[in-house]
């Protein structure tokens, strides 16, 4: 059960001198107004004259587009304007979707809507603006579009085969990216194992499904050259700085705010057409334009992620000691690579990222993203981590069965022990400091695994067809500027927070990583009550506004704990150093005879009160007449973060899935899920709680039910959510969550992420379940996701 | 699409008379029409249970619903029904457990949740996971909504014994 704990068993040494919040499961005060129905969503926001936009979206997969006859449509009532991408590109440069450090990458330029040719179905085409949001679709119903079916790249399988279309002549041919890794022994480790198990993986395209879609208002103001942009996004600055370039206006005069945001998972981190669209039209119509994407159109320019076919093999002595990993990882993005994190860095991350929990020195790679006409695809939770982990996994616990090792003690055996950091992975990765051993050990005990295994071979008796299914983790938190920055994208790997003493004693915090559900605000206050000395109830957060907080990277790759709570951290320690300065001057008392407790300058012997914080503020803001010549309180302090000491700080945790597989009909079910994480130091453990559990639906949603499917003409056959299977919450388990906690050195706070390691888990853990299950019949699937029709088929019954 | 129809919907207890089109749904009346924005707008085509509102004591989606179908009868949204009865013992719940994270679903989510305590007050843990599949929330996972309404749930019933 989820009950609100803390996490003293640990016995981490306290950050702050008197710490009351850190590491408790503090609720999240700032969601009270959500649960009364009295958030500010963006679609809740109405401006004065504020118009509306709908897309005509290109309805086949590639298309020429040769006229657009607009007449009927602009008759409409309410109708404000019709626009097509010539309108726009006049006011908005085209971007091109690379990272420096992707060696060789290559994109096409893109604009807000397609010119002359469509390249997607759900590309933006032709835009409608009215004064309501139905006369605005009322209007598109008429619009005559004249367009001819193109040929299609399709399939990835054959997207560089000399026939198949290349979507961008002027590039050459279908091919975005290509890298590979090798260690150089991996021939040799292969020709020593005693067992090399091999497998071809798939992995479903699929999508992010925020329950609040993509939205915007863009509001220009000619009078200025200014824009205000609303909008849920995950990266503020990041729009900002991109709205600035591809606009001209300079970067001060624009101002992104979000507000409620109603989910993201990365869906909301990228810079997507409709986006540069809508500011385009608010800039050529002067007015606000709002733009919500509806629950159709989502399904077709949302990202979509993964689609990958990754052929894997692991050579394995007869002791089980992993020898050498070596995979060859095919993956189709869209048309264009996504602006401005690319559509590569998922597969690199799986080449990264394969083999990363085990010792093993030998490691080949080979990596191919192609360009497709589907929609484009790019960074969704867990971005490559569920790729990596399940063909890890998948392999191992493939080697384990050929030798006839239990799953939990061939990886016992083989990940790197818990004393051997910081340790440099095959692939090349940095890790500062993991625990693997330990959380194996804790996942033993916590899940009983043994009973389990017992229980499991009894049912089999009764003809019950059970398995356990083990997955073992690492994640990628806390980004340094490796990860974008010396790839030339203007995203900020460092963050910012202002704390403010406020005159009558509360403190204000301002920072630059926002909230869309996580509970970054929650921790924030924790940790800012902690570091000045006060109440919760007394701490103020402020996020999402490009004008108010520091700048910053905002959301993504984990990074909302690690990074920004240690500025906030910071920042609060600096506050409370200057609150007792004013309080030394006041007292005519040295400093170190001072300290604070709860919103009250105390003795530092006897902890008798003195001063409290209400008075500092009207002394400090109201009568600094009174202060010693030459003194001036500095009641707002702001401090930065960034991390500097290794490219990521991993993190790695363990879980194992426990499911039933029905050999009649081929149906799964999930018994029990356990994780055993370790991000470091723990703020909330209820949040991170929370963070595992979600975070792990969404890695079962890609492994049992989730896809995007395309029919041969590059159709997709199911986008709506009664067609694309989400999960819902009569076939999910219960999730037992437990900690590991050891700290990142590389931040006083010592937090790291802890946002997608079950996205990353989940998926293996599920396919090793099943597969396991499935083990007696001789029976194995790897194409996810795991349909009954798929295990069916692997049963040979149909 | 110009034809209006006037209308008569007792909103949160109050009785209001409005002009609308008769193709207006019942949430986009309540959200464009009343001003009421808790309850939301996740897919349109009634899967995802965001737009969950009471019609004359029935939970319904807000989506399928016409606005002229309310007419005459009561409307009941998260707005009106919080800091009071089932509602507010479920708020308080949800805020304890973390059994929100963006909150998108929470309106929706809590008055299938208080469906459930009403008509089924001695549901179980599964039952509560079959009652509650009407409505989607991406962000939790479903374990802490289950924790949350169960532990309502087992307070009633420790009130009643």
């Amino acid at each position: 059960m989820n009950k609100p704990r803390e996490l003293t068993e640990f016995g981490l040494p306290a950050v702050t001198e008197d710490q009351r919040y850190i590491g408790m499961s503090e609720p999240r005060h700032g969601a009270r107004r959500l649960v009364q129905g009295l958030g500010t969503y963006l679609d809740d926001i109405e401006l004065p004259r504020m118009a509306h936009v709908v897309f005509w979206r290109s309805p086949v997969a590639h298309a020429k587009i040769l006229g657009v006859d607009a007449e009927a449509a602009r008759k409409m009532p309410g109708v404000i304007g019709i626009f097509r991408g010539q309108d726009l590109a006049k006011i908005c440069k085209p971007w091109v979707a690379v990272l420096g450090h992707l060696a060789g990458m290559k994109s096409a330029p893109q604009h807000p809507m397609a010119l002359d040719r469509a390249c997607w179905q759900g590309e933006p085409v032709v835009a409608v603006v009215a004064e309501t949001r139905v006369q605005a679709e009322d209007a598109l119903q008429l619009l005559d579009v004249q367009w001819e079916s193109l040929p299609a790249a399709l399939e990835m399988e054959t997207a560089l085969d000399p026939k198949t279309p290349v979507i961008h002549p002027e590039l050459g041919d279908n091919l975005c990216f290509t890298r590979q890794l090798d260690t150089g022994g991996v021939d040799e480790a292969f020709s020593q194992a005693h067992v090399v198990a091999e497998e071809t993986f798939y992995f479903g395209r699929h999508t992010g499904v925020t329950l609040e879609p993509r939205c915007q208002i863009a509001d220009y103001n000619p009078a200025e050259h200014s824009l205000t942009v609303y909008h849920a996004q995950q990266a503020p600055h990041m729009m900002q700085d991109l709205y600035s370039r591809q606009f001209d206006i300079p970067e001060s005069s624009i101002r992104v705010i979000c507000k409620d945001v109603g989910g993201s998972f990365g869906i909301k981190v990228h810079a997507y057409p409709d986006d540069f669209a809508t500011v385009a039209l608010s800039i050529l119509l002067c007015r606000p334009v709002k733009f919500v994407a509806d629950r159709l159109e989502s399904f077709v320019s949302d990202i979509h992620a993964r689609e990958h076919r990754v052929k894997g093999k692991i050579a394995v002595s007869q002791s089980g000691e992993i020898l050498a990993f070596e995979i060859d990882d095919l993956t189709g993005i869209g048309p264009y690579s996504m602006f401005p994190r690319t559509s590569a860095i998922e597969g690199n991350q799986v080449v990264n990222i394969t083999g990363g929990p085990y010792k093993h020195k030998q490691y080949r790679a080979n990596l191919k993203v192609v360009f497709l006409n589907k929609t484009p695809t790019c960074q969704y939770r867990g971005v490559g981590h569920p790729i990596a982990c399940a063909i890890t996994e998948g392999l191992v616990d493939k080697a384990a069965r050929m030798l006839g090792i239990d799953p939990l003690d061939i990886r016992k055996k083989n990940v790197i022990p818990d004393d051997a950091y910081p340790y440099t992975a095959a692939s090349g990765i940095k890790l500062e400091i993991l625990s693997h051993e330990e959380c194996l050990r804790k996942m033993e005990r916590f899940a009983d695994y043994r009973a389990l295994r017992e229980e499991q071979a009894q049912l089999r008796k009764q003809g019950i067809y059970r398995g356990l299914g083990l997955s073992t983790v690492i994640e990628l938190t806390n980004p340094s500027a490796a990860f974008y920055g010396v790839g030339g994208a203007r995203i900020a790997s460092q963050d910012g927070a202002t704390v403010r003493l406020d005159p009558k004693g509360g403190v204000t915090v301002l920072v630059s990583v926002g909230e869309q559900g996580q509970g970054a605000e929650g921790i924030y206050a924790q940790i800012a009550a902690d570091a000045v000395g006060v109440s919760i109830a007394q701490v103020k957060i402020i996020t999402g506004d490009t004008n108010v907080t520091p700048y910053g990277g905002g959301t993504w790759a984990s990074r909302g704990a690690g990074i920004g709570g240690e500025a906030v951290l910071q920042a609060g320690l600096a506050l409370r150093e200057n609150i007792l300065k004013l309080a030394s001057a006041m007292l005519s008392r040295p400093i170190t005879s001072l300290t604070i407790r709860e919103g009250v300058v105390v003795d530092a012997e006897t902890e008798a009160a003195l001063l409290e914080f209400p008075e500092l503020g009207r002394v400090g803001y109201f009568r600094s007449d009174t202060l010693p010549a030459g003194f001036t309180p500095e009641l707002t302090v702001t401090r930065h973060y960034v991390q500097r000491d290794y490219p990521f700080i991993w993190t790695n945790g363990v879980q194992l899935s426990y499911v039933e597989v029905d050999p009649d009909t081929g149906m799964v079910k999930l018994l029990k899920h356990w994780a055993v994480e370790d991000c470091g130091r723990v703020i909330n453990p209820m949040l991170v709680d929370e963070q595992m559990r979600g975070a792990i639906v969404q890695g079962i949603g890609g492994a049992l039910y989730e896809e995007c499917l395309y029919d041969e003409s590059g159709q997709l056959r199911n986008g709506s959510l009664a067609d694309y299977l989400v999960p819902m919450a009569n076939e999910m388990p219960d999730i037992e969550v437990s900690h590991v906690q050891t700290p990142t050195k590389t931040s006083l706070l010592g937090a790291k992420g802890a946002g997608e390691a079950g996205t990353a888990g989940a998926p293996g853990a599920i396919m090793n379940a099943i597969n396991d299950a499935l083990a007696p019949f001789n029976a194995s699937v790897t194409a996810q996701p795991f349909t009954p029709e798929k295990i069916l088929k692997a049963l040979g019954r149909i | 699409m110009t034809i209006k129809k006037s209308i008569q919907v007792t909103v949160n207890g109050e009785r209001l008379n409005r002009e609308i089109e008769p193709r207006t749904h019942l949430v986009d009346f309540l959200r464009e029409s009343v001003g009421l924005k808790g309850s939301h707008l996740g897919c349109e085509h009634g899967v995802c249970g965001a737009c969950t509102v009471r019609l004359n004591g029935q939970i319904v989606r807000g989506c399928l619903v016409l606005a002229v179908q309310a007419d005459g009868g009561s409307v009941d949204t998260v707005e009106g029904l919080s800091r009071q009865g089932v509602l507010a013992d479920l708020q308080e719940a949800f805020l304890k457990h973390n059994a929100l994270q963006c909150g998108f679903c929470t309106p929706g989510m809590l008055m299938a949740a208080a469906d459930v305590v009403q008509h089924n007050p001695r549901a179980n843990r599964q039952q509560v996971r079959e009652a509650i599949s009407s409505n989607y929330c991406r962000c939790t996972g479903y374990h802490a909504i289950v924790d949350a309404i169960c532990s309502v749930l087992a307070k009633r019933a420790q009130e009643v014994a």
